[in-house]
């Protein structure tokens, strides 16, 4: 037994508290876990999506090509259609994700005139080459990302997108 | 620590007296049930408060879910119940809390009632009771609509009828009430969801503020 003695003033309060805090942690817990769902929601991996985009008339010149999967927004399940620039680096096929990794605009091949060998995004001048390298000086902070990308019957295929594997 | 930190805006802001003015109040012998448990009839005035302010969160959690909007109502309904975690809990928190509050303001007014509470000088604390009521039963009718299913547009229909069967203004209220003079439909669910978490809560606030500093300001009526 210590000498430190609780008062019965003190008992009572830690023991409200302690039960005022159970009872309203049952409350609000269920709540809570309510709103921040979507940060635990599992997303499941996507399929590839065929493209009508032939393989062998990809060249080494990035084309952009556009493909359309369906999206479910939680109730709401619709058509989307994305875009990837597509091109070959000897016969391995690449998909680069048209995202600017400054602040999400959308970037072109040589959609500056002036440096016909770059990806450009008009937002705010983000440069990027065509392994998705960023121009130091630019404002983007990273390379773009790359779709898994295969052939099917002849045709692209376009997987999930992941960070970029060209660049080292 | 946390006393420290109380310490630190007190001795700036000297906040101990505005909490000890709205924490610190004698609870009379007659109402307090650890000497007559039969004085727990005095709880359901609390008891309304606490189930009300479950409403007003679990209500707030459910809108980051619910759309106002004939084609997406049921499914965001649909969808926050089944495949959002805890969305049943939070959904039945406010679906029975609902029916709850009613009867708790039920009760309340019945002890009020019985043991002459209303009586002078409190009058005035009894009509914006009754006006609480009112709202609360204003919510029960608006919200009921929400979910966009068959029970919830018959009982509006039905709700809405009777409010036409008003002399004279009837088919005015109930334009003003559906938005349309013959369909329930789109705007009907936009106004009952704006007066729902906007109109009616913003005056259930008031009303309840009203509420507290009359009592606080007259104390508990004595014992019988």
């Amino acid at each position: 037994m210590s000498n430190n003695r609780v008062s019965r003033r003190q008992f009572l309060g830690y023991t409200l508290t302690g039960v005022g805090g159970f009872m309203a942690a049952g409350m609000l817990m269920p709540m809570v876990r309510f709103a921040v769902d979507p940060v635990l929601q599992q997303k499941e991996g996507g399929d590839f999506v065929l493209t009508d985009q032939r393989v062998d008339e990809v060249t080494e010149e990035p084309v952009r090509v556009d493909f359309t999967f369906e999206q479910t927004d939680a109730w709401y399940v619709s058509e989307v259609t994305s875009s990837a620039w597509v091109y070959k680096e000897g016969d391995k096929l690449i998909a680069l994700s048209p995202v600017c990794k400054h602040l999400g605009c959308t970037v072109n091949w040589a959609g500056d005139p002036e440096q016909p060998n770059r990806f450009f995004c008009p937002c705010h001048a983000g440069r990027y080459e065509k392994n998705g390298q960023n121009v130091p000086g630019t404002p983007p902070l990273g390379p773009l990302d790359e779709y898994d990308v295969q052939e099917q019957d002849g045709y692209v295929a376009i997987g999930v997108v992941k960070a970029n594997t060209l660049v080292v | 620590m946390l006393n420290k930190l109380y310490d630190w805006v007190d001795e700036r802001l000297d906040i101990t007296p505005i909490w000890r003015d709205i924490a610190d109040h004698e609870v009379p012998e007659h109402v307090n049930p650890a000497h007559h448990f039969s004085a727990f009839v005095y709880c359901f005035g609390g008891l309304t408060f606490f189930i009300t302010v479950i409403q007003i969160l679990s209500g707030m959690f459910l809108t980051m879910y619910y759309v106002p909007d004939i084609e997406n109502a049921w499914q965001s309904v649909y969808y926050l119940q089944n495949e959002v975690a805890f969305g049943e809990i939070v959904r039945g928190m406010h679906h029975w809390g609902a029916s709850l509050v009613v009867v708790m303001i039920f009760l309340h007014t019945l002890r009020v009632f019985f043991t002459g509470s209303y009586k002078k000088p409190r009058e005035l604390n009894w009509v914006v009771g009754v006006m609480l009521f009112g709202v609360i039963l204003g919510l029960s009718f608006t919200g009921y609509l929400l979910p966009w299913d068959m029970k919830a547009l018959f009982a509006t229909k039905v709700g809405i009828e009777i409010a036409a069967s008003v002399p004279l203004v009837g088919d005015m209220i109930k334009t003003l009430l559906a938005g349309d003079s013959t369909i329930l439909g789109a705007q009907t669910l936009t106004r009952f969801f704006a007066i729902h978490v906007f109109f009616l809560p913003a005056a259930l606030l008031g009303l309840l503020a009203a509420h507290f500093i009359m009592i606080r300001r007259q104390g508990i009526s004595g014992p019988l």
